[in-house]
């Protein structure tokens, strides 16, 4: 096979691997957007400070350390203990679970009804909050985030793609884990909404709030667990990207990459949002691969939101979002 | 005892309709501005100037603009940003192509490029609404960020790949590079956001603006009844182009003098604008004022209480600038969704009332 074509192979396996991850971050918009309409902007920063958290608790970070050493003058920084990393994750979730709380009572419970972009404007305040609280908790600088992942290239398809094409094909095991653990987490979300009670009510009020209020759904309930859930989704996508490159504040951008896989899937589907991410991510990785260099470079800023836009002057609901009917 | 109407009788069609038709709020407005053009000119030093007068003067218009496509027209844009830096790299362009020729000249100019550049992102409007079209309008912002990093043309070919502002004077007096007086660049400031919230105030307040409104508050509705929503969509990205482009030359040749465009057009200059008419208030003409005073005083005040009052170190700050930031803004939207604007009407029906209030 020409050289080219094997490359372009390749480009595409990395495109899906890491689309794979884009739709890791999408899923949790379309959680919450089905759920209570309620566009997430803050997805992202959650990721980043679930991220912040796990890093913190597995190494023993005194929380708020900066601050407190700033008001009574004091140098402590560490317990001086570690964590394994299954019991950080699970305190990490506690953590998100407590904020999801937080922001149905503090915030979401008085904007009931309000118009959807003010909710929109709502968890862009919101991302603002939990960046600056993040960084105050755990510190700004870089970590590192290892809770034990494979990582580096994966050798038998390296192997095996030599053998078999003659050039041998860069995967990151990182990003097969990240794969396993995406449909893992995608296997798990359908089989929660379909098989237990919890699902189904949630599923019912996604489809309409005041027939499920009617029949006696909690919707400040619902909403805390949907919240709780797009803060796991936003754990395992911020362990994935944070083991790829770090815990740091551009982990928080990745909410930005999950926006143009939000409208070409439609934002209330989930199919959409892990169909949409694998054509974003093969379409930057190949646009970057074939027309990327007669440009300049880094298109990838903007390729998927051009993509994005164009599809969306044809498909205004994207893919598989539900028609938009519009009355008087 | 403000505020009050009685007594005050318009004779004429004219008098019935201007701007300001409360004698009290007429004269307070001559007054702001003698003031403004009056006094502070003489007393400003350069502190004042950068760290408040004139971002704050910039931030204004690029609110107005702002505020006209998203408070009247109901389009959410998050390009802003990126339209700014439209207005800054045209004005550049513009300034030495052609350095003869005035910058009361060139900073117009700028804005109708800029115009012309945010209308073609505007088209897609016409079929996608609401979140797809505010994500639609982030597709501007990294794709004009990136072609102006990416094509050497727009920065002349300089090395360092930034812009910076050669000298440039009106009526003899510098008003562009190192050497400006403070005064100077506030009052050529002054003069641009003056002009500007005097069309923007005569547009919302007309027949365009009653356009814009209606596609807003229901789109459908309005075409119905007769508005023809192409135009008035257009029209409003076309306008809020023109102030938004405006701020950007002003923003990058009077107050930055040299500027890099993903550091100085980012993303989170466009949300700092969107902040700006949120805790300003959609709609309002004095909202986009009241909002770019806040979020430009905020930092300032923010940073001279916790570093020069409290010596905590200035990350610190900063991280816990952000929580206040996100904070005010969720609670303005919790307590006032309409804004500091909002606030000034209430002060008002108080004042007409007041001291009797029954």
């Amino acid at each position: 096979m020409p050289e080219q074509l094997l490359f372009a192979m390749e480009v595409t396996l990395n495109g899906l691997m890491a689309g794979v991850l884009y739709a890791l971050v999408a899923l949790g918009f379309v959680l919450i957007y089905k759920a209570s309409g309620i566009f997430n902007y803050a997805q992202g920063v959650m990721a980043l400070f679930a991220a912040l958290t796990l890093v913190g608790i597995m190494e023993g970070q005194v929380p708020f350390a900066h601050l407190i050493n700033a008001i009574f003058g004091t140098e402590i920084h560490h317990f001086g203990w570690h964590v394994p990393a299954l019991l950080a994750i699970f305190l990490t979730m506690v953590v998100m679970v407590a904020l999801a709380w937080a922001v149905q009572h503090f915030i979401f419970r008085h904007l009931v009804n309000q118009e959807p972009i003010l909710l929109f404007m709502a968890t862009i305040g919101l991302a603002f909050m939990l960046e600056g609280i993040g960084d105050i908790m755990w510190g700004a600088e870089i970590k590192k985030l290892d809770v034990g992942l494979p990582q580096g290239i994966n050798d038998w398809i390296d192997v095996t793609t030599l053998e078999a094409l003659g050039y041998g094909f860069f995967i990151d095991n990182l990003d097969i884990s990240a794969a396993i653990v995406a449909v893992v987490l995608v296997a798990a979300l359908i089989a929660f909404s379909q098989y237990t009670k919890q699902g189904r009510a949630l599923r019912a009020v996604a489809d309409d709030h005041q027939a499920a209020l009617s029949v006696g759904i909690s919707l400040n309930f619902i909403w805390i667990l949907v919240w709780s859930i797009a803060g796991f989704v936003a754990l395992v996508a911020g362990i994935m990207w944070g083991a790829k490159s770090g815990v740091q504040f551009s982990l928080s951008l990745i909410a930005l990459k999950a926006l143009p896989v939000l409208m070409l899937g439609g934002f209330t589907s989930i199919p959409g949002a892990i169909v949409g991410g694998l054509i974003i991510g093969v379409g930057e990785k190949l646009f970057e691969f074939g027309i990327g260099p007669l440009v300049g470079g880094a298109t990838e800023n903007w390729f998927a939101y051009v993509l994005a836009l164009l599809f969306l002057v044809f498909r205004p609901q994207g893919l598989f979002g539900e028609k938009i009917i519009e009355r008087v | 005892m403000f505020y009050r109407e009685a007594g005050d009788f318009s004779t004429t069609y004219p008098q019935d309709s201007q701007t300001f038709p409360i004698k009290f709020d007429r004269y307070r407005y001559y007054v702001v501005l003698a003031v403004a053009f009056g006094i502070i000119p003489f007393i400003i030093n350069d502190y004042w100037a950068n760290a408040v007068m004139v971002p704050f003067l910039i931030y204004a218009i690029a609110a107005i603009g702002l505020n006209i496509l998203t408070g009247y027209c109901g389009q959410v844009s998050l390009g802003t940003g990126a339209f700014m830096a439209v207005g800054a790299y045209s004005c550049y362009k513009l300034m030495t192509a052609f350095p003869e020729i005035s910058m009361l000249i060139h900073i117009p100019l700028a804005g109708l490029v800029t115009a012309a550049v945010v209308t073609l992102f505007g088209l897609p409007s016409l079929r996608i609404k609401g979140f797809y079209l505010a994500v639609a309008t982030l597709a501007a912002q990294f794709f004009l960020v990136w072609l102006f990093n990416k094509v050497p043309w727009f920065y002349n070919y300089s090395a360092s790949g930034q812009i910076s502002a050669p000298e440039r004077s009106v009526f003899g007096i510098i008003i562009t590079g190192p050497n400006t007086e403070a005064w100077a660049k506030y009052l050529i400031c002054l003069v641009f956001v003056t002009i500007c919230a005097i069309i923007a105030r005569n547009l919302t307040r007309g027949s365009v603006g009653r356009r814009w409104m209606a596609i807003r508050d229901m789109d459908i509705a309005a075409e119905i009844i007769g508005v023809n929503p192409m135009s008035a969509k257009l029209t409003a990205f076309m306008v809020s182009g023109f102030f938004v482009g405006i701020s950007g030359a002003l923003f990058f040749a009077v107050y930055l003098g040299a500027a890099e465009v993903g550091e100085s057009f980012g993303i989170d200059k466009s949300f700092l604008v969107l902040f700006m008419i949120i805790i300003g208030g959609l709609g309002s003409i004095f909202g986009s004022f009241a909002g770019a005073a806040f979020m430009v005083l905020l930092p300032v005040f923010l940073k001279n209480v916790l570093v020069g009052g409290l010596g905590w170190p200035t990350d610190l700050a900063a991280h816990l600038q952000l929580v206040i930031v996100g904070g005010l803004i969720v609670a303005f939207l919790i307590v006032e969704p309409h804004g500091l604007a909002q606030l000034w009407r209430l002060a008002k029906e108080k004042l007409r009332l007041w001291p009797f209030p029954h």
